[in-house]
């Protein structure tokens, strides 16, 4: 099957890497693997257009705002640590893992995928989820299968009920507070291989 | 104070009585009997397109009240909704086709079986009412009818192979077998409520052959071996499983291996060959995969079963998840636990396909082969044909492999102190 401990030793900081993020070995390697398979023409980063290439992404309503989430602001690439570091926020929330006062929060932590959540409606990037913003998503999301009065309701309401401040926009501890009985780690993670 | 209690207790004890004999009765007439003869009344049919009918009331149900608790009946919106997406687009960008295969299906549909359904809270009264008659259904009766059931099945076999193991070696005696055989796995197919349809069956496997199906769980063995006669295949078990092997090789020869001789590929090879050059044995029954896949792949088939060049007959089996998951995750599950999932499910339902015979052809070695009758499998079970290893599932490494990755760690070392010295 795969090279393990060859494929380790290639990628740089690998061992930073897997205590930032929390993947294993075998995870590394399997992400390594899927990011090569991605990377058709070997330049070692991820463009847009290799992940516009993903077939089920490019259906995805919200696709394009999920490709944009890897690229930071300015950057046009994504490195394989970058790559890595955007997935940990999927990782399943370790519920074994104690809580050492002075260490940084875990990239898979509620908190951390709620801010992942929340940037894909604030595009704009300046902490509140505005009105408009809120529409665009629901247009993604719904497509034509309702009226613009419809969406323009559903959005009043969206607002009105999670808008507590009454500043016609949403903030992040808005949002949160919003999903505090949604259970984000069921929602919010994938499975990824043991 | 005596006198008052006598009347009531023989009462109660006739009552009881009759109960039994009639419950015995009943389970006579409508499932053993048919299962000796392999007839069927269809009742298991009609249970199944009942419970199809239920689902498709309980989701309706389920997707009504979701809608009426958020208070209007337009299209709703929650702020969490956008996770869904999110999480199938990343799962896209990871897309690790492995991952997916070892984890049971989640299915989309609620099919009142608490475990596939990750998120159960309260949803309706009405729903809840529903799925609590059917904890008690499938709990308080099906359980109860499905275990006396297994155990009149593994009872009747032990017993009856080991008459038959009386007889002389001839025909009458492997006409017996076949007879009893069948007969026993039938029941065991209705003490699991298994409906099965079997396709193609001009195909099935001859004399002298090997039949190959893929592995989702124990129960497949059932499966297939109610519908034809093989010889099994396996390791020597202590207990229960011990007492049946040896019953059942007394009736007609299945190959049991003792723990030290599997590590012997060639002796393994030796006495699978040896059977199948005896045409008046009967078909080999075995499943290459070597471990039990969640029946939506069909992983790398090991080739031993593959070398030894005689006539290979596929079958694939395919498992209709919206019944029961009849996937057994051994790593997670020990076989009471599986077992008394599957017998608390409502109903195992799956299709076989026997597929044409095939034979290694001229210049294809053992693992094209194998790769050639797992591609079929896979196409005719609609299964995804992947390249992983199933011993994935439990981390082993083989030691061809560990050797390939010594070799590729020794050039690495060589080539890795060339990029130091470039960065």
């Amino acid at each position: 099957m795969g090279s393990t401990s060859s494929t380790l030793l290639k990628i740089p900081n690998v061992e930073v890497l897997m205590q930032e993020t929390g993947f294993s070995p075998a995870h590394i390697i399997r992400l390594h693997d899927r990011f090569k398979a991605l990377d058709k023409e070997g330049r070692g980063h991820l463009c847009p257009q290799d992940f516009g290439a993903i077939k089920e992404l490019a259906m995805n309503p919200i696709g394009d705002r999920i490709i944009g989430a890897f690229f930071s602001p300015g950057k046009e690439t994504v490195d394989f640590h970058t790559f890595v570091k955007i997935l940990a926020h999927f990782r399943p929330v370790d519920k074994d893992r104690p809580k050492e006062p002075n260490s940084p929060e875990p990239i898979n932590s509620r908190s951390n995928k709620l801010k992942f959540a929340f940037q894909l409606y604030d595009q704009d990037k300046d902490g509140k989820i505005s009105r408009d913003e809120l529409l665009k998503v629901l247009r993604s999301m719904l497509g034509m299968q309702v009226t613009e009065e419809q969406l323009e309701s559903i959005a009043d309401r969206t607002i009105q009920e999670a808008d507590l401040d009454r500043d016609e926009a949403i903030s992040f501890e808005e949002f949160r507070k919003s999903l505090e009985k949604v259970n984000i780690d069921h929602k919010m993670s994938i499975r990824f291989l043991r | 104070m005596e006198s008052y209690l006598f009347p009531f207790d023989s009462l109660i004890c006739m009552l009881l009585g009759i109960s039994f004999t009639v419950w015995f009765t009943l389970l006579l007439v409508f499932i053993i009997v048919p299962a000796i003869f392999g007839v069927s009344f269809g009742i298991r049919r009609l249970y199944m397109k009942s419970l199809i009918k239920l689902f498709e009331v309980s989701e309706l149900m389920l997707s009504v009240s979701v809608i009426l608790q958020r208070g209007s009946a337009e299209p709703e919106f929650d702020m969490s909704d956008i996770f869904y997406f999110c999480r199938r687009g990343v799962e896209s960008i990871v897309d690790d086709e492995v991952t997916k295969r070892f984890t049971a299906e989640e299915l989309e549909s609620w099919n009142l079986l608490t475990r596939s359904n990750y998120n159960f809270h309260h949803i309706s009264t009405r729903l809840t009412a529903l799925w609590g008659m059917g904890v008690l259904i499938r709990y308080g009766f099906l359980l109860p009818l499905r275990v006396t059931l297994a155990f009149t099945g593994v009872g009747l076999l032990v017993v009856l192979t080991s008459i038959v193991g009386l007889f002389p070696n001839g025909r009458m005696k492997n006409y017996l077998s076949d007879k009893v055989h069948l007969m026993c796995y039938r029941i065991c197919i209705r003490a699991l409520t298994a409906i099965i349809t079997y396709h193609d069956s001009e195909n099935k496997p001859k004399n002298g052959g090997i039949c190959v199906a893929n592995h989702t769980s124990p129960i497949d063995v059932i499966i297939l071996a109610s519908d034809g006669c093989y010889a099994m295949v396996g390791q020597v078990h202590g207990g229960l499983m011990g007492v049946i092997q040896r019953a059942m090789v007394k009736a007609c020869p299945h190959i049991w291996f003792e723990r030290s001789e599997v590590k012997d590929r060639h002796l393994v090879a030796k006495r699978l060959s040896d059977h199948v050059a005896d045409e008046s044995k009967l078909p080999i029954l075995i499943f290459p995969e070597g471990t039990c896949i969640n029946n939506t792949s069909v992983m790398m088939f090991k080739k031993g079963s593959f070398e030894i060049g005689c006539t290979v007959y596929p079958v694939a089996i395919k498992y209709d998840p919206r019944f029961g998951d009849a996937f057994w995750n051994s790593s997670k599950f020990g076989m009471v636990n599986y077992l008394l999932h599957m017998m608390s499910s409502w109903a195992i339902v799956c299709s076989v396909w026997y597929l044409p015979p095939m034979s290694r052809m001229e210049g294809e070695d053992a693992v094209q082969f194998a790769n050639r009758v797992k591609a079929a499998i896979a196409r005719k079970g609609g299964l995804a044909d992947l390249l992983w290893d199933g011993g994935l599932k439990r981390g082993k490494v083989k030691e061809v492999f560990k050797e390939e990755q010594q070799k590729l760690y020794s050039k690495v070392l060589v080539g890795s102190s060339e990029d130091r010295s470039r960065s």
